[in-house]
């Protein structure tokens, strides 16, 4: 087991510190990071571990080392497959001068001060920053930690200080030959003050930052040995699984309680409005018992449809909008231009599909209550769930697991606000696991978006106006309402222009909301996902309106972006842009800016005389400022691509007489490994602080793909997925 | 209802109705969490152990129906040859990422070497298409089986 390094038997990933060892960590509070830290305050705590014979060294609230040498990182982004244990280490070797593998991961607790992210304000891991993040934290966390260890050493050989240097965990004085461990310096150092200034390493000069390291969960999830939430077991432990209402704000009229306690092995009924749990042994008898229940349910959203949720966003399209840009005058460039163009857009309700269903284990007891989940948000499950059972904050531990697949969903607490209402009604652990039906039908989808654009164009067929008006449901309004400003949700907007700089922009935003009951939240790439379509999309009809290739018309449109026009030359070189396609295949390119990293695409696809799209390859250059651990990257790029392309092509959320249509991997189907397209991955070279490259292959596939259909068929794809449009006769 | 199981070379004993899906006999009755619920229609592959040697989704297995067949699980892949080295593949190309879905992505690639020792990509997408991977690992899985045929499978795996 990687992470505590003790026993082969998995444990789940302890969010607690020790207490003595959190004081230390606790001595960042207020100030957030390393550099604020309080020195006083250090000192007390560290008069008081002196006390219990605790001779951990805690600079700081990432770093721990001990008297043995183990260097333990305390990581406060959790691990959803991106590699963020693997790679946050690597900042803090780097500068800390030791193996990123002798480095031990401890994930951080709930704590949103001590461990918020610095790009959101609050702790959470999304929206590609982890990395982009903690780039300068952890870095600098460990130069305090390197110079600390060195004045250690320097004061006990009665040296000064640059004459020593660390190598490999160990401090050397090459004028005396003398040379001490960290493990024998930890001691000292824990008495030393914290400076006030340290210097971070030239880019030039890193020897681990760059350099593609092995993921550090690879054993534990190749012998099953990895344990995720659905796998945590106690003794007195019994599994509930529960059904909430199928219809889109039903309520619970009926089951048949006794059918289900007479299952072998079914322990409870739990019931509440539009929810009911069947709580046994084991996971098999809950969901018999289930079935056995058969729970009734009645009113609800029965007469509402996909058609009604489109035309709803129609309605919104064509009434008020909030302006998110307004430069020039687009009225009246449209109005002198030489061509205009119109068109419209759609992006269907989206589901995350993680392979791991929601699971969440809580038990109450007069001491607190224990939380075993795997989340994107711990502090906001704590919160939630000290809100749901009336407890203290701090009478709420979570405990937090590796986790089968996130996307965005696990950034929602609902699935452990219902774990601790059920956990509430008895007297035992419990262990709340959804069927994969009901993870589909209660998902918190991406919303179901309408664009609008239009442009106008000169004699040259370069624009010299362009809108585009969002209408969708606002995420931002409902997860973070501090961010949805004077009606305008900014992440519905990210990107509605792509990475252009036009002249004379109107973009604007309509929202409207499904009924309660369907909620829409984060989803891999976020606002640029949706808004890379239309706009990737319309950018190509502006090329070929007037005969322009579309990537030598993006070209023009980026002289002014040295970044963007550097990825979508090199994609377009690797690609072969240019070169034929035989009949029935085409190439398509799309361009986007996501979180700061520069991204070009170019997908090739094949289209058959029954209009069934095959990808076939996908060339991806990026630009993602320095690369941390590129064969990490480069597995998420992967990943992102056949992500957004299994969208792209056939996924869609739909919605009939209040019911969700799709319920299950049959019926929303996803892209398989004889489907998957040859990936290739380039990245630009470059010394700029890393941004992220999580969501980059999500967000910028499903325009190269519609740009391909194109370049295949002449069709233009104004909606997806993609499967519809072209099979839809 | 008693049944004796025959998993992992060892014998034993579970009582639970005989319409149980083996998947929930392994993990919540045995104990062995390694083996994944994903759908619980056989559409995804993450529950996939070998009966006999073949790969077989366990949550669409009902317990009355394995009789004395022998049940293999990832816990005891790594004794089988073919087990070795796609685990060993897998590690060597850093396959997995969440990796949730990769217990039964490894009994799949096990099973296809056993029976295609040299698989070709079509064997490849011909084996593997039941085991869905959200994350996305189809190029790293293809990779890592090509790789895995070309390993002496008494090589030491990691772990």
């Amino acid at each position: 087991m990687y992470m505590k390094g003790t026993s082969s038997k998995s444990s789940p990933v302890d969010t607690r510190l020790s207490r003595r060892s959190f004081l230390f960590a606790g001595a960042a509070a207020g100030g957030g990071l390393l550099i604020s830290i309080n020195a006083s305050m250090f000192r007390a705590d560290r008069a008081a571990a002196a006390d219990a014979q605790v001779t951990t060294f805690a600079p700081g609230a990432f770093i721990r080392i001990d008297k043995a040498g183990n260097v333990t990182a305390i990581i406060p982004q959790v691990e959803i497959g991106q590699g963020v244990y693997t790679s946050m280490p690597m900042l803090l070797a780097e500068e800390l001068e030791v193996e990123p593998n002798q480095i031990r991961v401890e994930q951080a607790p709930p704590d949103d001060k001590l461990y918020a992210n610095p790009k959101l304000g609050f702790q959470a891991t999304g929206g590609s920053t982890s990395i982009a993040a903690f780039y300068e934290p952890f870095r600098h966390a460990g130069a305090v930690a390197r110079t600390m260890l060195v004045a250690a050493a320097a004061e006990t050989w009665g040296v000064d200080a640059s004459g020593c240097r660390a190598e490999n965990g160990t401090v050397i004085h090459d004028a005396s030959s003398q040379r001490l461990t960290y493990g024998d310096l930890s001691a000292k150092a824990a008495t030393l003050q914290m400076p006030d200034k340290v210097a971070l390493k030239d880019p030039k000069d890193f020897k681990v930052i760059g350099r593609s390291l092995k993921r550090r969960d690879s054993v534990d999830k190749t012998t099953g040995r990895a344990q995720y939430s659905i796998d945590f077991m106690l003794p007195d432990l019994k599994v509930a699984v529960p059904q909430a209402s199928p219809i889109i704000g039903g309520k619970l009229v009926g089951m048949d309680e006794k059918a289900a306690l007479a299952v072998s092995g079914v322990r409870r009924v739990v019931r509440f409005d539009d929810t009911v749990a069947v709580i046994a042994d084991h996971t098999g008898a809950a969901r018999k018992g289930l079935a056995a229940l058969n729970p009734q349910w009645e009113g609800g959203a029965l007469t509402y449809s996909t058609a009604n949720l489109v035309s709803d966003l129609d309605k919104a399209a064509a009434g008020e909008a909030v302006v998110a840009t307004n430069e020039g005058d687009v009225k009246n460039a449209a109005s002198v231009a030489a061509t205009t163009l119109e068109a419209r857009y759609e992006s269907p309700l989206l589901a995350h599909g993680t392979m791991e269903p929601m699971v969440c284990s809580v038990r109450i007891t007069a001491d607190g209550c224990d939380v075993w989940v795997g989340t994107q948000v711990i502090a906001r499950v704590q919160s939630a769930v000290a809100e749901a059972t009336g407890l203290p904050v701090e009478k709420v531990r979570v405990h937090n697991f590796l986790m089968g697949g996130a996307f965005g969903r696990r950034l929602e607490t609902d699935y452990a606000v219902q774990a601790a209402m059920i956990a509430k009604q008895v007297d035992f652990p419990v262990k709340v696991i959804w069927t994969r039906e009901e993870d589909f039908q209660h998902d918190v989808f991406r919303p179901y978006y309408v664009d609008k654009l239009s442009a106008g164009l000169d004699e040259n067929g370069m624009p010299t106006a362009f809108s585009h008006r969002v209408a969708g449901s606002s995420v931002m309004a409902r997860w973070t309402p501090a961010w949805f400003v004077n009606g305008l949700d900014p992440d519905a907007v990210d990107g509605a222009a792509g990475p252009y700089k036009f002249d004379n922009p109107l973009i604007e935003y309509s929202r409207s909301e499904p009924p309660a009951g369907l909620t829409t939240g984060w989803w891999r790439g976020v606002g640029v996902t949706h808004n890379s379509f239309p706009v990737e999309s319309f950018i190509d009809e502006m090329a070929v309106s007037t005969g322009k290739d579309p990537v030598e018309f993006r070209r023009v449109l980026l002289a002014q972006s040295p970044r963007a026009k550097a990825v979508l030359d090199l994609a377009a070189e690797k690609a072969g842009w240019g070169t034929p396609m035989p009949a029935g295949k085409g190439r398509g390119v799309s361009v986007i800016v996501l979180f700061g990293t520069h991204v070009a695409q170019v997908a090739e696809v094949s289209v058959d005389p029954q209009g069934d799209v095959r990808l076939e390859r996908v060339i991806c250059a990026v630009d993602c400022g320095l690369v941390v651990n590129p064969d990490g990257a480069k597995a998420q790029i992967e990943g992102g691509i056949i992500f957004g392309a299994s969208a792209a092509l056939y996924n869609a959320i739909e919605i009939e007489s209040g019911r969700i249509v799709q319920t299950n991997f049959d019926t929303y189907r996803v892209m398989r490994i004889d489907e998957a397209p040859k990936i290739e991955v380039f990245f630009v070279e470059s010394d700029q602080p890393p941004t992220g490259t999580g969501e980059l292959g999500t967000a910028a596939i499903a325009a190269a793909i519609a740009n391909a259909v194109f370049a295949a068929t002449s069709k233009r794809l104004r909606r997806l997925p993609v499967g519809l449009d072209v099979t839809a006769k | 209802m008693e049944y004796d199981l025959n998993i992992n070379g060892e014998q034993r004993r579970v009582d639970v109705d005989g319409d149980t899906p083996l998947l929930w006999v392994i993990r919540d009755v045995l104990g062995m969490y390694g083996t994944k619920y994903g759908c619980g229609i056989a559409q995804c592959g993450a529950c996939t152990v070998h009966i006999d040697g073949e790969a077989a989704r366990s949550c669409q297995t009902l317990v009355e129906s394995v009789g004395s067949s022998a049940i293999m699980t990832i816990e005891a892949i790594h004794t089988t040859t073919n087990g070795r080295k796609i685990q060993k593949a897998w590690q060597d190309l850093d396959v997995v990422q969440c990796g949730y879905c990769q217990s039964g992505q490894i009994m799949s690639a096990a099973a296809l070497l056993s029976e295609t020792p040299i698989p070709t990509d079509a064997d490849i997408d011909n084996a593997m298409s039941g085991n869905i991977c959200r994350c996305g690992t189809y190029v790293r899985i293809r990779e890592a089986i090509r790789h895995a045929a070309t390993l002496d499978g008494n090589a030491k795996q990691g772990g």
